[in-house]
């Protein structure tokens, strides 16, 4: 990887194409560059299975915790297939969401909902609302595909974390949602040079202030290769309000196959 | 009364907890369901002297789930009861659910009393007729009943297909004679319904339903060859003075149904379609055809003015030719409001009004629930009626405007 930002563009006047130069990087190259590299390291998961504990924590510091269960298999060239199945509050209790994310067109969503018996499709092009009332947004939790933003790389920056209190080494990228019914302008990321995750990801709403802190806190590498946070922190500066996901019993390879992932599928989950 | 209300389902879920634990001890499964009080006030004195102010009930509704295989095979039993202070009818156990699926390669297996929605437009219900509805339990009709069912299911690149064969039929449910609200004529479910063709209850019902979804649209396509879940006539088993009748019996004829049920999403907009026609297989109204339909749209706005709240508007047009079946939704819209307040306690609120064109009677209501803590909910639900002047199809219900709290207790 190239890491030379000093770059020419080269406009192709009347398409608006852009002919990134062989030789040099801008800092949209470079940014999307750190972006292909990250999302290069994490293929070849093939699936994935954890469990998940939610807890919502309000101003006053009053908590309300769910309990949820996602599997995921990747998908080769589109988003992943994704069902999260809740366990608490008992009386959401086997409700269950069925996402088929997908890189440039909208994602697919079901709602499974087990006393109707009831599968509802959702109209999910605006993916900017709260999952569940926590302050994750359904956009947050979608799977992060490349072409979802454009990019820009800012500086290289040493930040201080719990894992790493005496710094770690980050690229700061700023991305910009290619989804026109994204609640965001842009996103900052700090993108561990090392790892290739991002450590912290600041949210910017539409009005461009600064809206929501992702933390990722202590991250574990699986099969030698995929690196996970225990823990992600989302801080709303706006309204006080924070979530706490706390992932638990990480297995991949599990032999999932599309079945696991149909619509069948979400009525039987429990 | 507040405490009367607290009390009830403690003491429900003290005997049902005692009997839980053994069966977790015994097969290690997954026991859930919940417990709850309701109280049902009526804001006018009764139209029916036999009808009160106010109906106190509880009920339960338990719910075990093993499985095994990998999670291949499973079984699924969920049990409902509902004992309510006046209503004898309303006061009713089902068997929500006795099932066993298999999921074999390519297919799906289920065998057992099991429930199955299909649809998609949120004020009426059209094509949905596996499951029978449990009248009693809400004027709404959401509530259905469990049906003894074998049902083959697969998903395939070209789409969806349920086949069903229904071995035995379910008779609606009715308020009885203190139960309210109620039509004037008491429905008497106690008694024989009277079935037009031989083989009755046991009738052996078939349904198919193809389905697909692509990406801004799903559809689906059923049919249905069996007993009418809906009856297509009344016969009068007791009269008063006057030579009125005061009590019918329902009557169940045979049916053909071919109903379609599809959606489009359009940018923020999902349109909605259901449609089903029928004929008349058996009876006096063997050969009568019948068309009706319900269609709208739902828009929602994410993040109204600037909070984290959304707002959805549902319209819905409504229409039938009556041809077998009365209903209050022959010319009617429908419009709502819901409000999903995104918070901690999942607060929702939907409120809706249901205009007739023809009389234009309108049914109002609104409905609201909301947690509390981790294990409670709180739903209120209000329902008006308006325009009930004699002749016009809510007459029956002019005295009826009613408040509904649920309380429930989940584990």
């Amino acid at each position: 990887m190239r890491l030379i930002s000093t770059g020419i563009l080269l406009m192709i006047t009347g398409y608006g194409l852009l002919l990134p130069c062989a030789q040099a990087q801008t800092a949209a190259e470079k940014g999307l560059a750190i972006a292909v590299e990250a999302d290069k390291r994490d293929n070849g998961f093939v699936d994935s299975k954890a469990d998940l504990i939610m807890e919502l924590r309000n101003k006053q510091g009053d908590v309300s915790t769910r309990y949820i269960r996602i599997k995921t298999l990747e998908v080769a060239n589109d988003g992943d297939k994704s069902l999260s199945i809740f366990d608490k509050p008992a009386d959401v209790k086997g409700t269950a969401f069925l996402t088929y994310s997908h890189a440039l067109k909208p994602d697919e969503q079901w709602l499974y909902l087990p006393a109707l018996r009831r599968v509802k499709r959702i109209n999910s092009k605006n993916k900017s609302g709260p999952f569940m009332g926590s302050e994750f947004a359904y956009e947050d939790l979608s799977s992060q595909e490349v072409k979802k933003y454009t990019y820009k790389y800012l500086r290289d920056e040493k930040i201080k974390t719990r894992e790493f209190p005496q710094g770690v080494d980050c690229f700061v990228v700023e991305r910009y949602p290619t989804y026109a019914h994204s609640g965001y302008t842009r996103e900052v990321a700090w993108i561990n040079k090392d790892r290739y995750i991002a450590e912290k990801i600041d949210f910017y709403d539409r009005k461009n202030t600064l809206l929501k802190t992702l933390t990722n806190i202590n991250e574990k590498q699986y099969l030698n290769r995929y690196w996970r946070p225990d823990q992600m922190l989302m801080e709303n500066h706006q309204s006080g309000k924070s979530t706490l996901l706390t992932w638990k019993n990480y297995h991949f390879k599990n032999g999932f196959t599309r079945r696991d992932f149909s619509r069948n599928s979400l009525k039987r989950a429990r | 009364m507040k405490t009367g209300v607290l009390l009830f389902p403690a003491i429900l879920f003290s005997v049902l907890t005692a009997s839980i634990v053994d069966i977790n001890i015994a097969i290690a499964g997954d026991l859930s369901g919940y417990v709850g009080a309701q109280i049902r006030s009526f804001f006018n004195n009764p139209g029916i002297p036999e009808q009160h102010n106010n109906y106190l009930s509880g009920v339960v509704e338990p719910d075990f789930y093993q499985s095994w295989d990998n999670d291949k095979q499973n079984v699924e039993v969920k049990l409902f009861y509902r004992k309510d202070q006046y209503d004898k009818q309303r006061t009713h156990a089902d068997i929500r659910e006795l099932s066993w699926t298999d999921v074999l390669q390519n297919w799906e297996i289920r065998a057992g009393i099991s429930k199955v929605f299909w649809g998609v437009t949120e004020t009426q219900h059209l094509v949905d007729i596996i499951n029978q509805t449990d009248q009693v339990e809400d004027v709404d009709g959401e509530d259905k009943l469990g049906q003894p069912m074998i049902k083959a299911s697969t998903e395939r690149d070209w789409g969806s297909l349920d086949i069903f064969i229904l071995p035995g039929f379910r008779e609606r449910t009715y308020p009885g004679v203190e139960g309210r609200p109620r039509p004037a004529i008491v429905i008497d479910t106690g008694r024989p319904a009277v079935y037009d063709f031989s083989a009755g209850k046991h009738h052996i019902d078939y349904a198919l339903r193809y389905s697909y979804s692509g990406d801004n649209i799903e559809f689906g396509v059923s049919l249905f060859s069996g007993v009418d879940r809906e009856p297509t006539d009344f016969v009068p088993v007791a009269f008063n003075p006057l030579g009125r009748p005061t009590t019918v019996v329902p009557v169940y004829s045979l049916i053909n149904q071919l109903g379609f049920d599809g959606q489009a999403f359009v940018g923020d907009w999902t349109w909605k379609l259901e449609a089903a026609a029928a004929e008349v297989r058996s009876g006096k109204k063997r050969g009568t055809k019948s068309f009706k339909t319900v269609g709208g749209f739902e828009y929602t706005l994410v993040g109204v003015l600037d909070s984290i709240m959304d707002l959805g508007f549902v319209v819905e047009y409504h229409y039938s030719d009556q041809h077998i079946h009365q209903t209050i939704f022959d010319n009617d819209l429908a419009t709502a409001l819901r409000f999903v307040f995104n918070d901690a306690q999942s607060t929702e609120i939907l409120a809706g009004i249901v205009t007739d064109a023809n009389t234009q009677s309108l049914g109002s209501f609104i409905e609201a629930s909301r947690r509390l803590g981790e294990s409670w909910t709180l739903e209120a639900e209000l329902r008006a009626f308006h325009g009930t002047k004699i002749s016009r199809p809510l007459f029956a219900f002019r005295f009826d405007d009613f408040a509904q709290i649920d309380l429930k207790y989940y584990f």
